[in-house]
């Protein structure tokens, strides 16, 4: 990984614990991505995949470390780093329109009404909900809301857009046509999208990388899966890829048992340079070794 | 026979007033003569003796009184006798002014208390002292630092509705929902952008809640008030014509009040509905 455009390095998130010690959600986090990549973060509740986005977003700090995008250390929340919402957040008082609007005078402060109002449609266009612009939130369906809230997000133009469970609360139907048109836009403009997931498959459609974490607390970033499916995937027959059962059962069985009991099994798991792994026909092929010289434990364990 | 819903309301309530009116005729009305007495005494005592006249005015006599009152609403004989429409005027424009000194205090400092958990805390213990008391037991000392009784109904006014408004404010600001202002926050929206753009909005609901507790507070303790500081207004009225005796004139006073209220409240409620926004 030679181009950092987002780079995590060593964030530790600790909160306050009852008997007035301090509980750790994670510890010495490292992680990387390139321009135009699309990250998914997979991990059981609880493991502080939220709290790495809110960081990310500015919304929250990290205990230690810092998280550096395009060069410079955030501080804070940004306009570069557009948030769509598990629960879309749409103002209810304004319509559609308003809340785009809302979102891109933030951004463009000079710009007259006009001016606002051809951008926002654009992107309201673009999400599919022309025609529904005067509408306000409560008489949209729950996918219309969340389409709202990624015209919202693209709308600024961000360097990075961070999704925390956007499509968990819709139904499948719903959630599947707006993969597909996060996947479109963000294949079409090249976007850099850093999302959280609990969904195997809408990782395994959506990804170029999926970041595996371990339980919390004490989380720790296991491995890097690269999804060996063509750009091109569609999501209707991404089970017939002949890559797709190893990808998937790769990551399903680190969620059902080697999430638990990871920091058991492997003993010295370099947070700084965690695995590769590309699974593809046959065994797991390791593309990147970490650069510990002696016999990584990490290696046998993503057997 | 389908009726909506309101129209059969409405009869029944037609029907429930008719009664009412009915039964206050019935109890009021003149039995026959009660006993002989000279027309000396008889015209002394009045119908109250010689023709077993209730002394409480019925329907009929409140109704007459009301529609002389409603002819001429705004004549001025002097001091002690003013139309209800001045009355009236006079009771509004002093719960207006009180009530619209308690909006400029409490909606800004029920802003800061709700976005300051410091402040919040702070000013706690002064509002949890001052909340409970009797607006009219600040009009001694009202009267007595002002030294002028319209003034010091204005601030009794004042004192009595800025509580609700106020902690209403402060509850409604302290509640908006996290995720909005996240939204804010991701945006890069300036404070002063965000409490208008987002808090205020967010809030509205609960602030008019809040101013519509206060104003139907204001109308009923302006009546206490006004009979206390007397001269002008509703509340002197009713102290007034009961000086005078005059029933009847408590009576369309009692009920005049009670619609000015109503109104008063309906002209918020219909506010909160413009505010309110459906989740």
């Amino acid at each position: 990984m030679t181009d950092k455009f987002i780079s995590i390095e060593g964030i530790a998130r600790r909160y306050p614990g009852a008997d007035g010690g301090r509980i750790s959600v994670f510890e010495n986090l490292w992680l990387s991505m390139s321009r135009g990549e699309f990250g998914c973060v997979i991990g059981h509740s609880g493991c502080g995949k939220t709290t790495v986005l809110n960081i990310l977003a500015g919304l929250d700090e990290p205990s230690e470390g810092a998280v550096i995008v395009d060069g410079q250390a955030i501080e804070g929340t940004s306009l570069d780093r557009a948030v769509i919402f598990q629960s879309h957040a749409l103002l209810p008082w304004r319509t559609v329109l308003g809340n785009v609007s809302y979102a891109v005078t933030s951004k463009w402060r000079k710009w007259d009404r006009a001016r606002v109002k051809a951008h926002a449609q654009k992107f309201i266009d673009l999400v599919g909900l022309t025609g529904s612009e005067h509408k306000r939130p409560s008489e949209l369906s729950g996918g219309m809301k969340q389409r709202v809230g990624i015209a919202r997000a693209l709308s600024i133009s961000p360097k990075i857009m961070l999704m925390d469970e956007p499509f968990s609360a819709l139904d499948a139907l719903t959630r599947g046509t707006l993969q597909d048109e996060v996947r479109r836009i963000c294949l079409e403009t090249g976007q850099t999208a850093f999302m959280i997931t609990h969904d195997v498959d809408e990782a395994i459609y959506l990804a170029d990388k999926i970041f595996l974490m371990t339980n919390g607390p004490g989380a720790v970033l296991a491995e890097i899966v690269e999804n060996p499916l063509p750009k091109d995937r569609g999501r209707i027959d991404l089970h017939r890829h002949p890559y797709y059962y190893a990808l998937r059962n790769h990551i399903v069985d680190f969620l059902v048992s080697r999430s638990k009991n990871f920091a058991a099994t492997v003993a010295n798991h370099d947070p700084r340079n965690v695995p590769t792994v590309r699974p593809g026909l046959g065994d797991p092929t390791i593309v990147s070794t970490p650069k510990v010289v002696e016999t990584h434990p990490a290696q046998t364990a993503a057997r | 026979m389908t009726f909506s819903l309101r129209f059969r309301a409405a009869i029944v309530s037609l029907v429930l007033f008719a009664a009412f009116l009915g039964i206050w005729h019935l109890a009021t009305r003149s039995t026959a003569a009660v006993a002989n007495m000279t027309p000396e005494y008889a015209k002394l005592m009045g119908l109250t003796a010689t023709a077993g006249k209730s002394a409480m005015p019925g329907p009929f006599d409140v109704g007459a009184k009301l529609w002389e009152h409603l002819k001429r609403p705004f004549y001025d004989n002097g001091p002690n006798d003013k139309g209800l429409g001045i009355q009236l005027g006079y009771s509004i424009a002093r719960v207006g002014l009180g009530y619209l000194l308690a909006v400029l205090v409490a909606i800004p400092l029920g802003f800061l208390i709700g976005m300051s958990p410091l402040i919040s805390k702070a000013l706690d213990p002064f509002i949890q002292v001052l909340k409970p008391i009797s607006p009219l037991a600040w009009m001694p000392l009202a009267l007595y630092t002002i030294k002028d009784s319209s003034i010091s109904a204005i601030f009794v006014i004042f004192i009595c509705s800025v509580w609700p408004m106020l902690l209403n404010t402060a509850f409604g600001v302290a509640a908006v929902r996290k995720e909005w202002i996240n939204v804010a926050r991701t945006l890069e929206v300036g404070t002063i952008r965000r409490a208008f753009t987002v808090i205020l909005p967010a809030a509205a609901p609960t602030i008019l809640t809040g101013m519509r507790i206060s104003i139907g507070i204001a109308w009923l303790v302006i009546v206490a008030a006004e009979m206390l500081v007397g001269g002008t207004g509703i509340g002197y009225f009713v102290w007034n014509e009961w000086n005078n005796l005059s029933i009847t004139n408590v009576i369309i006073a009692i009920l005049l009040i009670g619609i000015v209220g109503m109104l008063l409240d309906q002209v918020l409620a219909r506010f909160a509905r413009m505010v309110t926004f459906p989740e």
